[in-house]
């Protein structure tokens, strides 16, 4: 892909996530948190790139770090937020 | 892609899906009632994203990569299992110091190993022109959210005073290390030589560190929300080295997140997001100012006996909880008075204020969390009205956004910020521990001086126990 065509995704998103982020309820801003937290380790992608190429010891323990520390944060900040959004209930009905 | 790495359609595709997926999860939190299909399409997203990298990538490290995944996911997984409500802002910034760690290993890693990640450049065995940017502001703001979410981390964790730390001439010294990273990034265009890529990152985690400690625990909800930010913007930097339509979705997401976040909290305390980042308030709040004179002003105490009578006469209480209900984590008590004041007939309401607690939405987790269905609990302008109608006001934790001096006093350090009018209810109860100690912003409250209003000083949880055992009665 060339650099205008990753640049135009970028660009676009940005608005989506204006928008997006926008119509969260302040209610849910701390789950919000948690859940950015948790898709913004997406970054293991990165991470997994760096640790099945053969060409450098270094850059492939880099990347296994990597994905250790991206992974406390995937499976936490799903929980997490899963855990918290758990507890949000309605009035029960009488 | 690159030319060393041509990407098949669908590979490009399965990434594109796990952008949208996680549009769609962030979608899903503007209701309580499809938040959690929102979360799910989250997980699937990042499952996508991981399982398409692995399977289009050699697999023969397979065996170490998923030992990794299975020891981070687990540490991860017993974490959000067994931390309190209570710690969740402690943990979200621990979180992005992760995010950010893992930034600048993933940039590092490119850096050492660019063929891999096909930024090469064919002719002349040299990082492209372009990657090499990419990949310096990468590295640089992982690594500036990596020390700044350190700092924020041990100032909400308390193993650091929140008080700002100010050092002599820092912005100065911030605004040099800042030009110094930016000229190196530029110079790394020119020349790709280790010194370069190395000296940058290791100015970015002095200025994250420099940057956080002259800023007040009060004003963390800013600063956890902006290096939530930095954390997006992280990984949109990466994904423009790679290429990757999941990595840039995602980050310009967060990165719009956070940003709109940090928006709110500034606006909601009536302070431009550049005086939160210069740092250093809530140090000037001298005890000589309103401290010393409030002890002597008369006011009226009442104890939880009164406190409960009050109440249980009334039509309608509406409660404001603040940062000293999560300290003595008094919500589950909190939630058992309102359900015994509401046996009586009384209508209970939560107000929230948005800076209440240490990062936005921190009293609705732990309202959330004790029982408290969320269609009591309402935001500041939407309450805000219902005062004047309402018979008990009980303000627990709470102080700075209940103080009628945002509205009046000009020189107060809080004019302008919006608040709470608890002082237009019938009669105000305020749960304090003792009139000494302001809230953050080291300002006296008038409301603690009203007629109608009656001090319980005593710790939030066993105040608001003693109040429930009182109406047991």
């Amino acid at each position: 892909m060339d650099f205008i065509a990753i640049l135009s995704i970028f660009v676009l998103a940005c608005f989506v996530g204006y928008y997006v982020v926008w119509s969260v309820t302040p209610a849910l801003h701390t789950p919000l948190m948690a859940v950015t937290n948790a898709i913004s380790s997406v970054i293991i992608v990165g991470a997994l790139v760096a640790s099945a190429e053969a060409g450098s010891l270094a850059a492939k323990l880099l990347g296994l770090v990597a994905v250790v520390f991206a992974s406390v944060n995937i499976f936490g900040g799903f929980a997490v937020t899963e855990r918290m959004l758990a507890m949000y209930k309605k009035k029960e009905r009488k | 892609m690159h030319e060393l790495a041509p990407v098949s359609p669908f590979v490009a595709l399965a990434y594109l899906v796990s952008g949208v997926l996680f549009i769609l999860a962030l979608r899903g939190l503007s209701s309580p009632s499809t938040s959690r299909r929102g979360n799910r399409m989250g997980m699937v997203g990042m499952a996508i994203a991981m399982v398409t990298t692995l399977y289009t990538h050699d697999v023969l490290s397979l065996p170490e990569i998923l030992g990794a995944i299975a020891i981070g996911g687990g540490i991860g997984f017993i974490i959000a299992r067994r931390i309190e409500m209570t710690a969740m802002p402690q943990l979200v910034a621990a979180f992005h110091s992760l995010v950010g760690l893992a930034a600048v290993l993933v940039g590092a890693a490119a850096y050492l190993n660019p063929g891999a990640f096909g930024i090469l450049d064919p002719l002349t065995n040299e990082i492209h022109n372009a990657s090499r940017i990419e990949m310096g502001l990468g590295v640089a703001i992982g690594a500036i959210t990596f020390s700044g979410s350190v700092i924020a981390f041990l100032k909400l964790n308390g193993n650091m005073s929140g008080k700002p730390i100010m050092l002599p001439g820092r912005h100065v010294i911030n605004l040099a290390t800042l030009a110094a990273i930016l000229g190196l990034i530029a110079y790394f265009v020119t020349d790709q030589s280790p010194w370069i890529f190395w000296t940058v990152t290791a100015l970015s985690f002095v200025i994250g560190f420099l940057l956080i400690i002259p800023i007040g625990g009060a004003d963390m909800p800013v600063v956890v929300s902006m290096l939530n930010s930095y954390s997006g913007w992280a990984a949109a930097a990466m994904g423009f080295t790679l290429g990757n339509t999941a990595m840039i979705i995602t980050g310009a997401l967060v990165g719009s997140s956070g940003a709109i976040l940090s928006y709110i909290m500034c606006k909601a305390m009536n302070r431009s997001f550049i005086s939160v980042i210069a740092g250093g308030f809530g140090a000037e709040a001298g005890p000589s100012g309103g401290g010393a004179a409030a002890a002597d002003r008369p006011y009226k105490r009442g104890s939880a006996e009164d406190a409960a009578f009050l109440m249980s006469q009334a039509d309608s209480v509406i409660i404001v909880p603040g940062y000293g209900m999560a300290v003595s984590q008094a919500q589950h008590a909190l939630r058992e008075m309102g359900d015994m004041l509401k046996k009586e007939g009384v209508s209970v309401k939560y107000a929230i204020h948005p800076v209440a607690g240490r990062m936005p939405g921190h009293m609705n987790v732990l309202l959330a969390e004790a029982n408290v269905p969320y269609d009591e609990v309402f935001e500041l302008e939407d309450i805000n009205s219902e005062f004047g109608q309402a018979d008990v006001a009980f303000v627990i934790g709470a102080n700075d956004v209940t103080n009628p001096a945002a509205k009046t006093d000009k020189a107060s350090p809080i004019y302008g910020m919006p608040i709470l009018d608890v002082a237009n209810a019938k009669s105000v109860l305020f749960v304090k521990r003792s009139m000494g100690g302001a809230g953050y912003a080291g300002v006296d409250n008038e409301v603690f001086y009203m007629d109608n209003t009656m001090m319980l000083l005593a710790d939030a949880k066993k105040m608001v126990e003693e109040i429930v055992k009182a109406l047991a009665h």
